[in-house]
């Protein structure tokens, strides 16, 4: 789009926020009654679902089965209608398989799987609307969702995105943002100790800018994680009043 | 086939090696592997060595209609295939997870960094645009595939020539390369994927892991950058937690080794242009070195030897004082002679000399000889019995004797070893080991006898 500014003169980005700010998060957790945790999450204009099914029984061959840990599986499916121009393979295409193992990876770090060995947790993500974030917010919503389920893990894993753009970094970037080809990190971590499970960059950022970008992409994902501990509690707090407490 | 899990004492080894900063092959850990490029007799045909993992990139173009919403861009379609001869492990179905992760990885790191100018690819906007292929082949297995293929990526595409087009009007006419040479791709920069392989939950970090090491590696961190210092490409997987001061110390390792490599494929450009211009041979079959079972060249493992001559000094410092030996030949009959020992001879009956050898500890003789010998003069003496018994002891191998004179053994009667006066025989022992002179030359003379090498003395 020729001529959209990314960043005014002002520091306003299209939307209207500001370099470091997050779009508005909502989230709620046990939207689906069968599954053993889920989770619905809605970033600005992206939305996404997470399912966890687990621990459960290894399904297919036993040979899989680790002696000591659970095994994490993880599926990623973007709807067709979840995209500007719709999408002809929902899920299975090499992008949705990288996906897929991205979230395995996050998540094998930060879920105790040596608790349930033999066992496997499924967790499956739904992207409805993709705005831009799409990582982030399956991140988020997963594990939500795996905190709906009840499996312990070593601490919120929280996601979000970020860019490099006229000299400043921009946090948790659109689809506009992101279309317009300039450099965007995703970045997972752990709150509490500032670990981070995954990172992940494209396009080209000079190395200078690097630490910047970073550092914006860690506030960030702080911010996510004090949204998603509000989320978190409130939920309890229903579900207490709900048992009658 | 299924991958042969790797024992428990060879994952400790290794990762106890790596602990104390040592590699198998003795690189340092920000070293590389030897990089080698060869080129094919086409343009865009390569084959990149690092270390033993081989990977060979072919680029081929075809004129095509573009995609909708890009109709003025050219496509770039990039392939990694793991044949099955580059590792037993890789089998036509078995492969998926590491195919689709390295696959993306190189996709990303060459279609979204922009490094190919792809507008300069459209002949005629929305109607027909070159569609570059690049196809990258593992042929071997030996760790870090992702940089080898990386390099043979950029190295294939640069060496790369297309047909020349021209339009006019509506006629678009592709020239062949006889008609008009061939043109270069525009390249912007060159990516090049530079791989960290993290151990101990972070603790220790290598570059360029081979095969070995990636197999007992927590995780893996892979930064793609170019020569002017701007990252392409971060991915960090493995399940690895990651702290940003490492990520960071990281990028500016990739940068030194990034420039380093990039020179080497600029002059390895340079050195088959130059042998194409001159008309001189090119192509695999010049380039790959015959490896002939008659001249076994391997490759020099670089090892550094500033402190051997310390460490020699303190080694031989804190020794103790080898025992010392002399060759003794053994002359069984005048024409023959025998040095050290060969199968236990049961020729002699118990000898008596061992007590003394034992006392004077380095003796004249074969060590072999020496140390069957203390021990058994040790267990005499453990016996505590002085006269008798200690000049009897069971004698293994060569007769025993002090002087440094070969020794000879005969069949006859008359010389049979008897030993009238054990005490006396230190003495003269101890005299024969101190002259020097005799130790270094045996006399010619065979000795017959102990007996008669006491009357000689």
């Amino acid at each position: 789009m020729a001529g959209l500014e990314l960043l005014s003169d002002q520091g306003y980005r299209v939307d209207g926020r500001r370099a470091g700010e997050l779009r508005k998060i909502q989230a709620r957790m046990g939207v689906f009654a069968q599954a053993d945790g889920s989770a619905y999450i809605e970033q600005g204009n992206t939305k996404a679902l997470a399912v966890v099914y687990g621990p459960h029984e290894i399904r297919g061959s036993r040979a899989r089965a680790l002696p000591d840990r659970a095994l994490v599986n993880c599926q990623y499916s973007s709807a067709t209608f979840s995209t500007g121009e719709r999408k002809r393979r929902p899920h299975g295409d090499r992008k949705s398989c990288e996906m897929g193992l991205q979230l395995r990876q996050t998540f094998e770090a930060a879920i105790l799987t040596q608790l349930h060995p033999r066992s496997q947790i499924d967790i499956y993500v739904q992207v409805l609307q993709a705005d831009g974030g799409t990582y982030a917010a399956c991140v988020n919503a997963a594990t939500l969702a795996v905190l709906d389920a009840g499996i312990p893990m070593r601490d919120f894993v929280c996601a979000c995105s970020a860019g490099f753009v006229d000299g400043t970094a921009l946090a948790d970037l659109s689809h506009v943002e992101e279309a317009a080809g300039g450099p965007q990190l995703a970045l997972a971590l752990l709150p509490a100790s500032g670990q981070i499970a995954l990172l992940e960059m494209d396009a080209r950022l000079h190395e200078d800018h690097l630490e910047h970008v970073l550092e914006a992409a860690a506030q960030a994902a702080q911010g996510v994680h004090t949204l998603l501990d509000r989320v978190v509690r409130q939920h309890v707090r229903e579900a207490s009043i709900l048992l009658g407490d | 086939m299924k991958e042969t899990p790797l024992s428990n004492c060879e994952r400790r080894f290794l990762l106890r090696a790596i602990a104390e900063k040592k590699r198998l092959d003795g690189r340092q850990t920000y070293d590389y592997r030897n990089i080698k490029i060869s080129f094919g007799t086409d343009y865009g045909c390569c084959i990149v060595e690092l270390g033993k993992t081989r990977v060979l990139g072919q680029v081929s173009c075809e004129l095509v209609s573009p995609k909708l919403n890009r109709a003025t861009e050219g496509i770039l379609f990039f392939n990694l295939e793991l044949s099955q001869m580059a590792a037993p492990a890789f089998e036509p179905g078995r492969q998926s997870d590491l195919l689709v992760k390295l696959n993306r990885l190189l996709e990303r790191c060459l279609r979204n960094s922009k490094c190919i100018d792809t507008e300069s690819l459209c002949v005629v906007a929305g109607e027909k645009v070159w569609q570059i292929r690049v196809d990258l082949h593992l042929l071997n297995h030996d760790g870090n595939i992702i940089d080898a293929a990386s390099i043979a990526a950029i190295v294939a595409l640069c060496h790369f020539r297309r047909p020349d087009v021209s339009v006019q009007g509506d006629e678009v006419t592709l020239y062949t390369p006889e008609e008009r040479d061939p043109v270069p791709l525009s390249i912007h920069h060159m990516p090049i994927c530079v791989s960290f392989a993290f151990f101990q939950q972070g603790t220790y970090l290598l570059v360029d892991p081979n095969e070995r090491e990636e197999h007992v590696m927590d995780g893996l961190l892979v930064i793609a950058m170019n020569k002017h210092r701007e990252i392409c490409t971060i991915q960090s997987s493995g399940g690895i937690m990651l702290l940003k001061d490492q990520v960071l110390r990281c990028s500016k390792i990739a940068g030194v080794k990034v420039a380093e490599i990039t020179e080497l494929i600029q002059k390895a450009l340079e050195n088959d242009q130059k042998v194409r211009k001159e008309g001189g041979k090119f192509g695999f079959a010049e380039s790959i070195a015959n490896q002939r079972i008659t001249a076994f060249k391997m490759e020099k493992a670089p090892i550094d030897t500033s402190d051997v001559e310390e460490k020699a000094e303190e080694i031989i410092a804190e020794a103790e004082p080898p025992s010392e030996v002399v060759s003794k030949p053994v002359l069984w009959t005048p024409g023959t002679a025998q040095i050290g020992e060969g199968v236990e001879n049961s020729w002699g009956d118990l000898e008596d000399s061992e007590k003394e050898d034992e006392d004077e500890g380095g003796s004249d003789e074969a060590i072999i000889l020496d140390s069957i010998k203390m021990d058994t003069g040790v267990d005499i003496s453990d016996i505590g019995s002085q006269e008798v018994s200690s000049h009897y002891v069971a004698q293994v191998g060569l007769k025993p004797l002090s002087s440094d004179a070969p020794i000879v053994l005969s069949d006859s009667e008359e010389e049979e070893m008897i030993i009238l006066e054990p005490d006396k025989n230190p003495k003269k022992i101890r005299t024969h080991t101190i002259s020097a002179k005799q130790e270094k030359a045996p006399s010619k003379k065979p000795v017959k006898k102990r007996k008669k090498k006491r009357a000689a003395n």
